[in-house]
Order: structure tokens, then sequence, then C-alpha cells
């Protein structure tokens, strides 16, 4: 008996240790004190884990900014970027850690609505603000005045492709797959839902919910399920890694129906692991090279292709906006304290964005346009664009 | 649910079930002959599955030779794991090379991450592979046929290997008593050496299968299929080669089937994994075709 407890407790322990993982953490300077004459701000992405490729897109942009514009109030401005893992406990770890050690001014981050929700608390409590790049769950930002964003919510993301499906392909029913770790997947598969059945006017519109895990990679068992209800359209928001298995083995099991997601798809992972199998999916997101709808816009699309020699995607846009959009708030409150730095990111009103004008409504979030693309080819081509 | 659907989900579920079965072999194995959980199989599994995406992409090299290459290389890598971690450890007591097996598996998974970045990269999964059989409506990837066909192979390969070949015999001889086995001339480390070089080739063949079937490779992807192929050889009776093959069927078709039925419950597919395995530890902790070890006076 006691050797079987002992291995009881051996296999719990590996169980908790593999949840809470280890690693490292991605830091780029921090090495120059306290001195005042420089102002950090912190960043907090997934460089690792199912959200890698969003968090190092976004980081991607947010570097370009401040090479763009590393001064304000003669000031140098420094990035102090930690990498959280797409963890939401790393993510807590890591907000925590730029606000005690790094004395942050603001905060930039993070892709994942659940890993940026695991920090609202944080910075509330800190009176540190904190502006989000493509977390577009609603909560993030609810009842917390030092939350924002620079992009727009899943009501109206959900609402945009719900549309798309009853509109443009016609759909009568659909059968949603979502990722039940995930607030974004939860969040805007709901919105999807009630516009869905408002559009068809029709309660059982909706055929099967079927759920998975981050993490997962074998969804046979709930795609068959989804067949056996044989729905006009899929929609099945998640990590762009799941999502692209999910789509691969759709197709394996002869579902050829449109599967339709949100705009965490965008990311080249989707397009590799994808394969032939991601033809033809179509999902929202907050900006397209093909479509620069500010002079903000052409800038930035000429130096990310100057500087990593490809074209720029929406989360890296979002990063450039959101480390801009910090900035011009820093220069207004003309003072490095976090609380008037917050209050000026809350009058951010035309702000000219990369992505478009922004401006925070009573929440903190921006009102803005979405995007929807399709892969056609192995590419992301734009389609139309959708004003709220 | 009709009939068709039940079909399905019996193709997927053994699909994934001899998946399973494969990764436990090589961790059975291991354990077999040298009763240690080796934690870091997960890990090997991984570095497998890295090495055979990078000898395809960026080497000219075919991919059905990298399919041999690739665990060549592995076991190699596994072989070395054996020196550095596990034999400076072994008159130790067994619990201190189990934890040398887990700082192992965490060594090998920030590697990973460090070496091959975080980003998932897509595995180069051949054309040959992409076929789909449609037989009435049951519509089922190739793959699925030829992990099982693997599986079995390697099942009866390794059987042969361990019960007819003089290093065969001689493993088994070091399972039963190592200080005597040394003393009949067997020459220890060379055998322990070949037992690693096994499990981790038998590990990057199911790091290339899981690669072809899931073609998303991961620094930390060893870790879930690891806890479940350990889990697994548990059911089928730690040790024990044939019981792991039928520990990874039951555990797949388990999966799939608890999703198939209770489709609420999908949340909870790895927690189930987990429920079996502390089922199976107090109910029957020998597995199914485990012998119980009786301790001699």
């Amino acid at each position: 008996m006691c050797k079987k407890l002992g291995l009881l407790f051996l296999v719990l322990a590996l169980v908790a240790g593999s949840l809470v993982g280890c690693g490292k953490s991605t830091d780029t300077g921090g090495d120059s004190g306290d001195s005042s004459d420089v102002i950090k701000i912190g960043v907090f992405e997934p460089m690792t884990g199912a959200n890698a490729a969003g968090g190092e897109m976004t980081v991607e942009g947010i570097k370009l900014a401040n090479e763009t514009r590393g001064e304000v109030l003669g000031k140098k401005v420094e990035l102090v970027i930690v990498d959280n893992k797409s963890d939401k406990v790393e993510a807590a770890n890591a907000v925590s850690r730029l606000i005690e050690k790094d004395k942050v001014v603001a905060i930039i981050g993070s892709y994942g609505s659940s890993l940026s929700m695991a920090a609202g608390d944080i910075v509330k409590k800190a009176e540190v603000p904190a502006v989000g790049c493509s977390p577009t769950n609603p909560l993030v930002t609810l009842n917390n005045d030092y939350y924002f964003r620079v992009c727009f919510i899943d009501p109206f993301q959900g609402t945009v492709m719900a549309k798309y499906a009853v509109n443009e392909l016609g759909a009568k029913t659909a059968a949603i797959i979502q990722d039940v770790t995930q607030d974004y997947s939860i969040g805007l598969s709901k919105y999807f839902i009630d516009a869905f059945k408002e559009l068809t006017g029709d309660e059982d519109s909706i055929v099967e919910i079927s759920s998975y895990n981050t993490g997962d990679q074998d969804f046979s068992a709930q795609l068959t399920n989804v067949k056996g209800k044989n729905p006009d359209v899929i929609f099945a928001p998640g990590n762009y890694g799941e999502s692209a298995l999910l789509i691969r083995q759709a197709r394996d099991l002869g579902i050829d129906v449109p599967i339709l997601g949100g705009d965490t798809w965008e990311s080249p992972e989707f397009l590799t692991i994808g394969g032939d199998a991601v033809e033809g999916a179509v999902f929202s997101t907050h900006f397209t090279a093909e479509s620069p709808v500010t002079d903000v816009s052409d800038v930035f699309l000429k130096q990310y292709k100057e500087k990593f020699n490809k074209d720029a995607n929406a989360f890296a846009a979002l990063g450039y906006d959101a480390y801009m959009v910090i900035l011009d708030a820093i220069e207004r409150a003309n003072s490095t304290d976090p609380k008037i730095i917050r209050d000026k990111i809350a009058e951010t009103e035309n702000f000219v964005g990369a992505t478009g004008n922004i401006t925070l409504d009573e929440n903190g979030d921006a009102v803005k346009s979405a995007v929807i693309n399709k892969v056609e080819n192995g590419k992301f081509v734009y389609l139309t664009t959708v004003e709220p | 649910m009709g009939n068709q659907g039940f079909l399905q989900h019996l193709a997927n579920g053994i699909s994934l079930g001899s998946l399973y079965a494969l990764i436990a072999i090589g961790y059975t194995m291991v354990y077999g002959i040298l009763r240690l959980i080796n934690f870091a199989h997960g890990d090997i599994f991984m570095l497998g599955a890295y090495i055979t995406y990078y000898g395809i992409v960026f080497t000219p090299i075919p991919w059905w030779i990298m399919f041999i290459l690739a665990p060549v290389i592995t076991g190699f890598i596994g072989l070395l794991l054996e020196k550095l971690a596990y034999k400076p450890l072994r008159e130790s007591p067994r619990i201190t090379i189990l934890i040398s097996a887990i700082g192992a598996s965490f060594f090998l998974q920030n590697f990973g991450i460090v070496v091959f970045g975080g980003r998932p990269k897509a595995f180069p999964v051949p054309s040959l592979f992409n076929k789909i059989i449609k037989l009435g409506g049951v519509s089922i990837n190739l793959i699925t046929f030829i992990i099982p066909g693997v599986t079995i192979l390697l099942l009866l390969a390794l059987t042969y290997f361990i019960t007819k070949t003089k290093t065969g015999m001689a493993m088994r001889a070091l399972s039963k008593d190592y200080e005597t086995a040394s003393l009949m001339g067997i020459d220890i480390n060379k055998i322990i050496s070949i037992t690693f070089f096994i499990g981790s080739f038998l590990a990057a063949v199911g790091g290339i299968m899981w690669g072809i079937k899931y073609p998303q490779l991961m620094p930390l992807m060893g870790v879930m299929p690891g806890l479940k192929c350990f889990i697994a050889a548990v059911i089928g009776g730690i040790g024990n080669i044939t019981g792991a093959v039928i520990g990874g069927f039951i555990l797949g078709l388990g999966e799939i089937m608890l999703i198939a039925l209770l489709p609420n419950l999908t949340g909870y597919r790895d927690a189930f994994a987990f429920v079996v395995l502390i089922i199976i530890l107090l109910v029957k902790p020998t597995g199914l075709m485990g012998e119980r070890v009786t301790e001699k006076v």
C-alpha cells in the first residue's frame, strides 16, 4: 500500500509540475537600473506555448514602434519584455514582476484574453495602466479603470462573422467548436450564437456546441459528432495551432462545409500547419496590409517591410498602436506618474494609428472596423471591411 | 449516434490508441529491463520529431531515409542521456535516478525552447500519407492504417529480439538480477546502452507518426503524450510490452468514446486518463498483464 501511495503521489506531483510548467523568461534590456532619465514600459506577451506566434508578432510591432519613437519628454523609452508562456499563472507573475521589480510606468499586453484577464486585478491594485493589443473579450476592460485596448471587442467580432455566415454563405444552421480554456473562444462563440440565432430567426439554428482544451491535438471525436448534425457552417474560434489541426481533421473526416474563425487565425503557422486543408477558411481580423486605412498605416507598412522583410499583420500593427497610444498619453500627461498617464490614456480621442482612428470609449475599448480575410492559395486574402 | 457515427468513432479511437501504444512500448521496455521510469521519454519523442523536421526541411535527404535516420540519431541521444543523467547514479537509491529523470525531462523541454524556438513548426507530411480512404460513410486517413501496422510490427520485432536473441537474453537476465548478471560475464554498460538506444529509437518512431497525424511541433509537445503513454504502460502492467500496446488501445478508445458518448465531459479527457491511472493503481497496481514480483526471503 505504501508503495502504491508513493507512486500515486509521484504521478500527482508530476501532473502538477507539468501544469505549472517551467522555463525561462525572455527579457531584453532592464539592466540600466532605476535611473530617472529612462522611462520603462513593460510588455508581457506569450513568446512560448500555444500562443507563441501571436505574441511574437505583437512584440515585433512594439519594437518597431520603439525604434520609430524612442523618446518622450526628453527621456529614453526602454521596453522590458517578459514572456508569459501562454499561461494564466505566468501572465500574472509576469505583470507583478514588471510592476514590482522593473517599476514600469505602463504595460502593453497581452495577446490572448485569458492572459490579459489574469493581469487585470494586479494592474488595478498597483494603479499602473495597461493597454491590450488584441485581447477581444469584453471582460478584459470591464470594471477595470486601468485596462484599455486598441482593438474591437468580441460582441462586434461575433456579429460580423454571424452576418457573413448568414448573408454571404446563406447558412441556416451552424455548429460551434470552442476551446473551453480560452475566454476568447467561449466569448466569441457566445456572441456568434446570439447573432446567428437572431439573424436566422431560428432558436434551433445552432445544431451542436462542441468543446476542447488548449493543447489538445485530436479533435476527431468532436468532429464526428458535428458531422452527424450536418451543419451548413462551422464556427471554430481558437488558437491558430489547434484550429489548423482541427480543420485538417475535419477535412479528413469528409466535412466539407465552410469553417469560420476569429482574429487568432492570422498567423503564418495557421497556413503551414493547416496546409491544403485550411484553403477557404474565413476569419475576421483587425487590419490588413492590402487595405491601409490611415497615413500612419502606410508609414508602418513601409517600416515593417524594411525591418522584417515581410508583409505586416494585424498583431504587429496593434502592438505598434498600443505603444504609440501610451507614448502619446505620456506626452500629454507631461509626467511619468502611472496614475496621470492612466487618465490621459482614457482621454485618447481620434488618435491616428496604423489600424485606424482610435477613440477609447467609457470602458476603455476602441471602436473600430473589422476586416474579413480568406485563405486562398496558401495566403491570407482580403475580402471586405465591416464598419461597426 | 448512428451506426456510421459509431464506426467512425471506433476508427478514430483505434487510430489514437495505436499511437499511444507505439510510444508506450519504449517506455515500458526501459522500465521492464532497468526498473527505471524514464520520464524523459516524452521529450526524447519530441526530439525525434524535431530531428525529422530539420532533416527533411533543411537537408536534401529524402523523407524516407530521414524516417530511418532520425530514430537512429535519437537513439544515440538517448544513449548519451543515460550516460550523463543515469549512469553516475546507478548505485544510488532508485528515487535518485527517478528525480534525475524528471530533471532530464525539464532540461530537454527547455533545451527545445531555446534551440527550436517557442513558435510551432509544421511537420512536413509526405504527400503519400495524405490520402483519405472512404469506406461507406466512414472517412479514414491512410495514416490511420499505417500507425497500427507500425506498432504491431515493432511489437513483434521487439518481442523476438528480447526472447530469442542473445542480447535479449542478457537484457532479461539484467532485469532479474543485475549483480548476478554481471558476474555471469554480461557487459552491463553495453546492455543498458542498447536498451536506451532501442527505447529512444521507438520514441522517435512515435514522434514521426505523431508528426504525420498531428503536424504541429512544439518543444512541450512531449509532455502530455509522455504522461498518457506512461498511463497506458501502467494500465497494461508496466514492464510488459504487449500490455503497453493493450493499454494504449484502451486509453485511446476510452478517450474518444468518452467524447462520443458524453460530449459534455470533453473538457475532462485528460482527467479521464489520470482517473483511469488512479483506479488501476488502487485496484490492480500490477496492471492487466503485469507479474506480481514476489520478494525472496
